[in-house]
């Protein structure tokens, strides 16, 4: 290279004399910024992304095909493992989609308990996600500080189904128990301190230098291409796009409440970390507000947590320990033995994530004929590639932990 | 004037005639079925259609009927129409011994992989996808798992006994 | 700022005397200056209390595993303090989730990169026996591809269980022989996996 050494100490290459090649580099299954086993092998140019393919499937657990084995009731605790930071919403979500199916329609009460249950759990799924976005960029203690009052909400779990994570929450048409006052305690408790923790969480981040130059601008996608490939919840209304489930097909009740759909403008991740510490304070609004409708109802309507089903419903554990017809009729549910109606039904709930759907197909037989999820982060872990194209490596980090990438849920 | 299902009905008669069919409304949502070939047309006339606009894909799969001849595979679209707040379902069947289906991967970005997995699972060929192989299952697997002659079971697995576990 | 955070809303208090576990030394021979024990037990002791484990998360039972990291539950006061995420820095493989058959070489593979001596520990039942994934797709328990030393069962198992899996491969790390890893019966037992 002598020859190329000129007086300016500056080395410059002759031209044509290095091919410029891109590297391949395996962002493989097991990393510790894939939260989830999924695997993308990028080209890289330098430390530019030129394209990105990604590989999925390494937790595939066949669901579907379980499904078809199951009885009703369960389907239930595979469904706990879609999604399994919001449990609870894939839970009820289920319990929805059979009701529709069944024809059986529920009180008031149960479908706000069911509301008070489901905001905690969106509440669980937001943070996890955004504290990870923290975790990805940097800044751990964030992760440390509202893991505490997520294990507030994992008791009050524990107090209505025993369950912390994978919780197997509720009967089609109501809850298998009465909230007792302990639980009734912890939600107040929760009420009460958890306002405070999210406005410091808020306080460390959304105005944090380095925190906005890492995710302003990382990952951006526009409401017609989020559109077009099927983004649905947090994603796409930090896009611009105002959809959100509870408020197009209102479902358990949502339209007696009153609550804000945030929604973005250039759909980045500080969008939708924006988006989603948004929907957290709005959650906390409904469940303040669910929670005052219900201490205001009396007498029997204050007592009811199921719908009147008893072809359906199993009955109390008391009386199935002590009785023997409500022995047979839980034998005989749980195995599906009772009248299931052939027919099709599309239900949606609006998960952690987006439009989380239940096509179930019934043949009148015991198990589904079909079921098939409609998985949101199946659909649009598909756009990581246009949104990665051209950006640099860390932000790719950045990308795929905002998206709130669940394996579970991607690969059922 | 609200889109109820009477008129998609009404313009999705007067635009393709006899070729769509079966319509249903199970649960309050409109199902309909058309021959496999016209199943881009259909898809490109709601969406394009300033009345109908479906413009949403809310998901895609398929569904293995053994008994049926001829028509043993039914790969279902469920559309949305975001703006009036309208969801319809749409069918198509196709024969298990030639699976071929155009794809909606021009139309819907999100049908990609959606078709991939309606690939893995069942078999069925999407025509001009661009890039139709196994999503979820290894890529070596031979058997396409969710039609209905495969067991759900690994059948080599040697710790659990079939006779115990009630199979 | 609310702090601390109690969650036992009727608390009992605690009673302290009599009742605290302190580690203790060795067995040996004390003098002026001097302590005399048995080497495997220092190295033992040693090890067990400063293990560097390697998360391999996969599912539900990964997010108990995050909350027995967080605060309240506490991993760090085990000496696990630092998580490593490359296996040829780490001692213990916790493998927290279900494997399918599509990761089952990736775990192999993993498994191989760590340095002697390494210990597994198969938390949860999707990865002790395959748990309620009795499918085509899901490998039934990570004991068809690496030997593992502890497994820990619960769907997903509670953080208490999950130290208490911990401590047990603690237990294990310290009595272990320093002959182990070169014994016939290891050899043996790293052939029948395919492991040289």
């Amino acid at each position: 290279m002598s020859e190329t050494i000129t007086h300016h100490h500056h080395i410059k290459l002759p031209e044509g004399s290095i091919e410029k090649t891109t590297t391949t580099l395996n962002l493989g299954p097991t990393h510790p910024a894939t939260h989830g086993v999924f695997q993308n092998i990028l080209e890289l140019d330098g430390e530019r992304i030129v394209s990105a393919e990604q590989t999925v499937g390494y937790i595939h657990r066949a669901f579907e095909k379980l499904a078809e084995r199951r009885p009703l009731y369960q389907i239930t605790t595979i469904t706990d493992r879609l999604n399994y930071c919001s449990s609870p919403i894939n839970n009820m979500g289920w319990h929805l989609t059979c009701e529709k199916l069944l024809g059986v329609k529920t009180p008031k009460r149960v479908d706000y308990l069911r509301i008070i249950i489901m905001e905690l759990a969106r509440i669980s799924d937001h943070l996890i996600c955004n504290s990870v976005v923290g975790v990805d960029s940097g800044a751990y203690t964030g992760f440390l500080y509202v893991m505490q009052y997520r294990e507030l909400i994992y008791e009050i779990y524990e107090e209505v189904c025993g369950s912390r994570l994978t919780t197997n929450m509720g009967r089609i048409g109501g809850f298998e128990r009465n909230f007792s006052n302990t639980a009734f305690e912890k939600i107040e408790k929760f009420l009460n301190e958890y306002p405070a923790v999210l406005k410091e969480f808020e306080n460390l981040f959304n105005r944090n230098r380095i925190f906005m130059e890492r995710t302003i601008g990382a990952g951006p996608i526009s409401a017609a291409r989020a559109l077009n490939y099927g983004f649905t919840g947090p994603n796409l209304r930090a896009a611009g796009v105002d959809y959100d489930v509870r408020v197009h097909t209102p479902y358990s009740s949502y339209d007696d409440f009153e609550f804000e759909i945030p929604v973005g403008s250039t759909g980045d991740c500080y969008d939708r970390f924006l988006v989603r510490n948004q929907e957290m304070w709005q959650s906390l609004s409904i469940i303040s507000q669910a929670y005052k409708k219900i201490q205001e109802m009396k007498g029997a309507d204050a007592e009811v947590y199921h719908a009147d089903a008893p072809a359906y419903y199993l009955p109390e554990k008391k009386d199935v320990y002590t009785k023997m017809e409500a022995l047979i009729w839980h034998f005989k549910i749980i195995m599906g033995e009772t009248e299931i109606p052939p027919g099709e039904v599309y239900q949606s709930v609006e998960g952690g994530n987006g439009e989380l759907g239940f096509y179930l197909i019934s043949d009148g037989g015991r198990t589904p004929y079909r079921l098939h999820f409609r998985r949101p982060c199946f659909i649009y872990y598909q756009a990581y590639s246009e949104l990665t194209k051209g950006s640099m490596l860390s932000d790719a980090i950045i990308v795929m932990s905002s998206l709130n990438l669940i394996a579970g849920e991607m690969d059922a | 004037m609200s889109l109820t299902n009477e008129t998609i009905k009404a313009r999705l008669i007067e635009k393709f005639g006899e070729q769509v069919s079966n319509f249903e409304e199970p649960y309050g949502m409109l199902t309909f079925e058309a021959p496999k070939e016209m199943n881009l047309k259909v898809m490109q006339f709601l969406f394009d259609d300033t009345e109908l606009r479906f413009q949403f894909l809310t998901d895609l799969t398929a569904v293995h009927y053994p008994d049926k001849a001829a028509r043993e595979l039914a790969v279902v679209y469920h559309l949305h129409n975001l703006v009036d707040n309208v969801r319809i379902r749409f069918k198509v069947f196709t024969d298990i011994n030639k699976p071929d289906i155009f794809t909606a991967t021009q139309l819907y970005s999100s049908a990609n992989w959606m078709e991939r997995e309606t690939y893995d699972f069942f078999g069925v060929n999407f025509v001009g996808h661009p890039n139709l192989k196994r999503i979820l299952n290894v890529d070596e697997m031979d058997y396409f798992p969710l039609l209905k002659q495969y067991p759900l079971e690994d059948q080599t697995r040697i710790d659990k006994d079939d006779a115990m576990f009630g199979r | 700022m609310p702090r601390p955070v109690q969650f036992n809303i009727h608390p009992i208090p605690a009673d302290t005397k009599d009742n605290i576990s302190m580690v203790g030394a060795p067995e040996g021979h004390a003098g002026e200056g001097f302590f005399a024990t048995k080497l495997s037990d220092v190295v033992g002791l040693a090890r067990k209390n400063s293990i560097w484990p390697m998360p391999f998360a996969t599912s539900c039972c990964g997010i108990e595993f995050m909350a027995t990291m967080a605060s309240h539950y506490d991993l760090a006061r085990f000496g696990a303090e630092r998580l490593g995420f490359s296996p040829r820095q780490c001692d213990l493989l916790m493998v927290m989730g279900t494997i399918a058959k599509k990761m089952g070489p990736i775990v192999k593979q993993v498994y191989l990169q760590m340095a002697e001596p390494r210990w597994v520990l198969a938390v949860g039942a999707c990865a002790s026996s395959g748990g309620i994934f009795d499918t085509y797709s899901v490998l039934q328990g990570i004991d068809q591809v690496v030997p593992v030393d502890v497994y820990v069962p619960g769907c997903p198992p509670r953080p208490e269980a999950i130290l208490d899996g911990f401590m047990k491969i603690q237990d294990l790390v310290g009595q272990e022989s320093l002959r182990r890893r070169n014994s016939d019966r290891y050899k043996t037992l790293l052939e029948s996996y395919g492991i040289q």
